[in-house]
């Protein structure tokens, strides 16, 4: 969790995935990690048609691997964490390379990696394709509370504004030697996080009243609707459906 | 502090997402009445603030740095409703635009990350203003501890939820100890951030604190009202919880173990209950008491369930403040 | 677009920490007239801009748009007809594209489908931005915001419309293309500015505002030529700026 957050990690593109409309996108993306979520993990077979699934979903959006992989980067402390189970872990120790691991340990590990991994490729591949705006619409479009949509669009429209003001503010701060390196020192940065706090809640305060000038009574007006064909909705859930389907047969079946 | 899929298991992800929805669900009534069509712009600007707070590192010891949790912080700036509703939002965006969490751990990550310290946070701030002096020395110094507690009321929910959808054989015990343990270092940082940044605004524009407004704390009259609800509110609460943990107790916990099953930790073969294996856990490691574990894991839930609940009910019960001014 | 007139009589209004603001404003414009709102810093200039389109309510004095007085009632259909261009563009384009904040006005009044659409393209059209639909606000130039802007607030139709220092912040083509389509606005213009150059080439008329009320009004060039009250009213003429004759 860095200042890498506020880069969108849209990738500009004109692959068949970045022509989908958003909501087919959603809807496919967490059909997916659902799938991905209820499958026992014992059930490897199943992980296997999931990477491959991924994979070429990857390769479809045409989204450089380099570029997922840095992303994977998020997970990473989980990824130890689930490296360390086996060791830890409790139960039945089993010989593994001639170490003794805990047998729960490792299907822990195996069970954390693979979804965690698989979930986090499914959104990125999502977020690589879909630009932030058209997200918020295709949001909309499968039924969250506008107002939601709303506020988070608003939020991501200020961001890179109240950014570039806290920005400014550690620069003039270390222009004149502010270099925090304890907590004990963080007195300014605090001090400066409640300044802009204020200045944020006034912007906030004028922009009601630019709304209001321009007519608004609490309830915003649709404005852009983005529109799916029924073909794109088939084309698009085919696959995370199927994956839910074998999802399926894997509970049954264990 | 954003799982990622899959780290809890399918049972726990259903019902945090439901616990949290609903939690939101009260949220947004209670701000539509009060703070009406203002609500989009400012509720915009306070996930954009606490978002970009969240973004900057602190030291925290030699080469451990944490970050802003802002809950506490976005519900006494903000109020608890909107406070939880812009940290909530801020998560999901998070977890969907910026791939950091999983879609199907949104419930327990925003419950962790946004409900539970929002509201949590809320309630000891309002338990220690009664306390402390009712000056603004009193006010910050509610404002630090009331941050700090509600990290680790955070990581205590995450433990308690470990106990119930852990996917790994790590006993609670241990995930509550290094949980807790790590966030009463990350909690410090909470806590000065928060009260130096309220104090910073208290300065210039003392309206805009919305846990600073009066009408929030009440007269004594007001205060008996809302002890009695906790009273009662707490002792459904302790019921509960004892009921839940206690089945952990019995050799036979029926509810869980179909969860336990579809998530394949019943190893084929063999008889291990969710319940046997954390007892065996116990026995082999050597920790020490069955019942301590228990105990800790009884009185963790129920003080974050107490503190979160009364939060929602204070807030609810609480006057809206004035929505004047030009 | 239609013109109104403007009323003001006796306005009051102070902020909720006690400061005085409007201290009894009385301004009369006529229709398609074009005024320049000049003064010093904390005149009143902003706090009277935001009562005339209703976002703040005086506690004592009139408001006339047309024949029409500013109520509860009415408050809706003045805010329709009073436009306001605030002073940072940014608090005035929060939709996700400049299209979207075009819209946003007359959407809220009821237009939709290829209505809102043509109301829409007409605005953008109308400050010769005609291009900036898909954009998006964050990534504007400071000159193309102001545009934008104005753009939001034309789409209104308004008969009045109130500009906040509208030149400030921008460089020499953005400030010369501003004052272009100002000119070329066949509306009733309220333009606060401290920019004297431009309060000259775009209104005859100027009126300073000091402590909350209306000290002076008479043409700008009458002003220009009275460095007396200019400096009582710490306004200043540009070095080397000649009046021409």
């Amino acid at each position: 969790m860095g200042v890498g957050h506020a880069h969108a990690l849209y990738v500009h593109g004109h692959s068949p995935v970045h022509a989908l409309a958003p909501q087919v996108k959603l809807a496919a993306i967490v059909v997916f990690v659902i799938a991905v979520a209820i499958t026992p993990r014992q059930e490897v077979w199943a992980f296997g048609l999931y990477a491959v699934v991924a994979l070429m979903t990857v390769a479809l959006a045409r989204v450089p691997a380099l570029f997922v992989l840095s992303r994977l980067a998020a997970i990473v402390p989980f990824i130890l964490f689930a490296v360390f189970i086996p060791f830890v872990g409790t139960g039945e120790r089993i010989d593994f390379l001639g170490v003794l691991l805990s047998r729960e340990g490792l299907w822990a590990a195996w069970n954390i990696i693979a979804k965690a991994t698989l979930g986090a490729t499914a959104s990125i591949v999502l977020i690589a394709t879909t630009e932030v705006t058209d997200m918020l619409r295709g949001m909309l479009a499968l039924r969250v509370p506008a107002v939601m949509t709303s506020i988070a669009g608003f939020m991501v429209r200020y961001l890179e504004l109240i950014i570039s003001e806290l920005g400014r503010m550690r620069m003039a701060m270390s222009s004149r030697g502010y270099d925090p390196r304890w907590l004990s020192q963080a007195r300014p940065i605090a001090t400066g996080a409640g300044a802009l706090f204020v200045r944020s809640y006034e912007r906030g305060e004028r922009i009601h009243s630019a709304m209001l000038s321009r007519g608004f009574t609490g309830v915003m007006p649709t404005l852009v609707e983005t529109r799916a064909t029924p073909a794109s909705w088939v084309l698009a859930l085919a696959f995370p459906v199927v994956c839910l389907g074998m999802a399926i047969l894997a509970l049954v079946v264990s | 502090m954003h799982a990622p899929d899959g780290f809890l298991n399918a049972g726990t992800a259903v019902v945090t997402v439901a616990l949290s929805a609903g939690t939101l669900g009260v949220a947004m009534r209670q701000v539509k009445q009060t703070v009406t069509d203002r609500m989009i712009p400012l509720a915009g600007m306070g996930a954009a603030f606490v978002f970009a707070a969240q973004m900057f590192n602190f030291p925290v010891a030699a080469g451990t740095t944490g970050h802003l949790l802002g809950g506490a912080l976005a519900a006494i700036l903000l109020g608890p409703h909107l406070g939880a509703i812009v940290v909530t939002i801020v998560v999901v965006v998070q977890a969907f635009l910026f791939a950091d969490g999983g879609i199907t751990a949104i419930g327990y990550n925003v419950l962790n990350m946004a409900v539970i310290p929002a509201y949590g946070g809320y309630a000891a701030f309002s338990l220690l203003r009664r306390v402390l002096p009712h000056n603004k020395g009193g006010m910050i110094g509610a404002t630090g501890l009331a941050a700090w507690l509600s990290v680790l009321l955070s990581a205590a929910a995450f433990s308690i939820e470990w106990l119930f959808g852990a996917t790994a054989p790590v006993p609670f015990s241990q995930v509550f100890a290094a949980m807790v343990g790590v966030h009463v270092l990350i909690g410090v940082g909470e806590a000065v951030i928060s009260s130096l940044a309220v104090t910073a605004v208290l300065g210039s524009r003392p309206d805009l604190v919305h846990a600073a407004l009066d009408s929030e704390l009440g007269s004594a009259g007001e205060a008996r009202v809302a002890i009695r609800t906790f009273v009662i509110g707490g002792l459904i609460a302790t019921l509960f919880i004892t009921a839940i943990v206690s089945q952990f107790a019995s050799s036979d916990p029926d509810g869980l173990e179909s969860v336990a099953g579809s998530e394949g930790f019943l190893d084929s073969g063999q008889e291990h209950t969710l319940a046997h294996s954390l007892f065996a856990d116990y026995a082999t490691t050597g920790v020490a008491n069955v019942s301590m574990s228990l105990a800790i894991a009884g009185i963790a839930g129920t003080v974050t369930t107490l503190l979160v609940a009364w939060g929602i009910v204070l807030a609810v019960k609480g006057k809206p403040p004035h929505t004047g001014g030009p | 677009m239609t013109s109104s007139s403007l009323e003001v009589h006796g306005l009051h209004f102070h902020y909720p920490d006690g400061r005085q603001a409007l201290d009894g404003v009385d301004l009369v414009v006529g229709p398609g007239q074009r005024v320049a709102l000049l003064g010093p810093n904390g005149a009143g200039k902003t706090t009277l801009a935001l009562c005339l389109n209703g976002v703040y309510r005086a506690e004592q004095g009139k408001i006339l748009v047309g024949a029409v007085e500013l109520t509860d009632e009415t408050l809706g259909s003045v805010r329709r007809r009073v436009g306001l261009v605030f002073q940072d563009p940014n608090d005035q384009l929060f939709m996700p594209t400049v299209a979207e904040d075009v819209a946003f006005g007359p959407a809220n009044l009821g237009l939709s489908g290829a209505e809102l659409d043509q109301r829409v393209a007409s605005a953008l059209e109308g400050v010769g931005a005609s291009g900036l639909g898909p954009r998006v606000p964050h990534h504007l130039s400071g000159g193309e915001k102001r545009l934008a802007a104005i753009a939001t607030v034309l789409a209104m139709e308004p008969e009045i419309v109130v500009l906040d220092e509208p030149g400030s912040g921008l460089d020499p083509a953005g400030r010369r293309e501003l004052i272009a389509t100002l000119s070329s606005l066949d509306v009733t213009q309220i333009v606060i500015t401290h920019d004297l150059p431009l309060a000259l080439e775009l209104c005859p008329r100027a009126v300073i505002m000091d402590r909350g009320r209306v000290m002076v009004d008479l043409t700008t060039t009458d002003l220009l030529r009275s460095p007396e009250l200019l400096r009582r009213h710490r306004l200043e003429i540009p070095y080397g700026f000649v009046l021409a004759d």
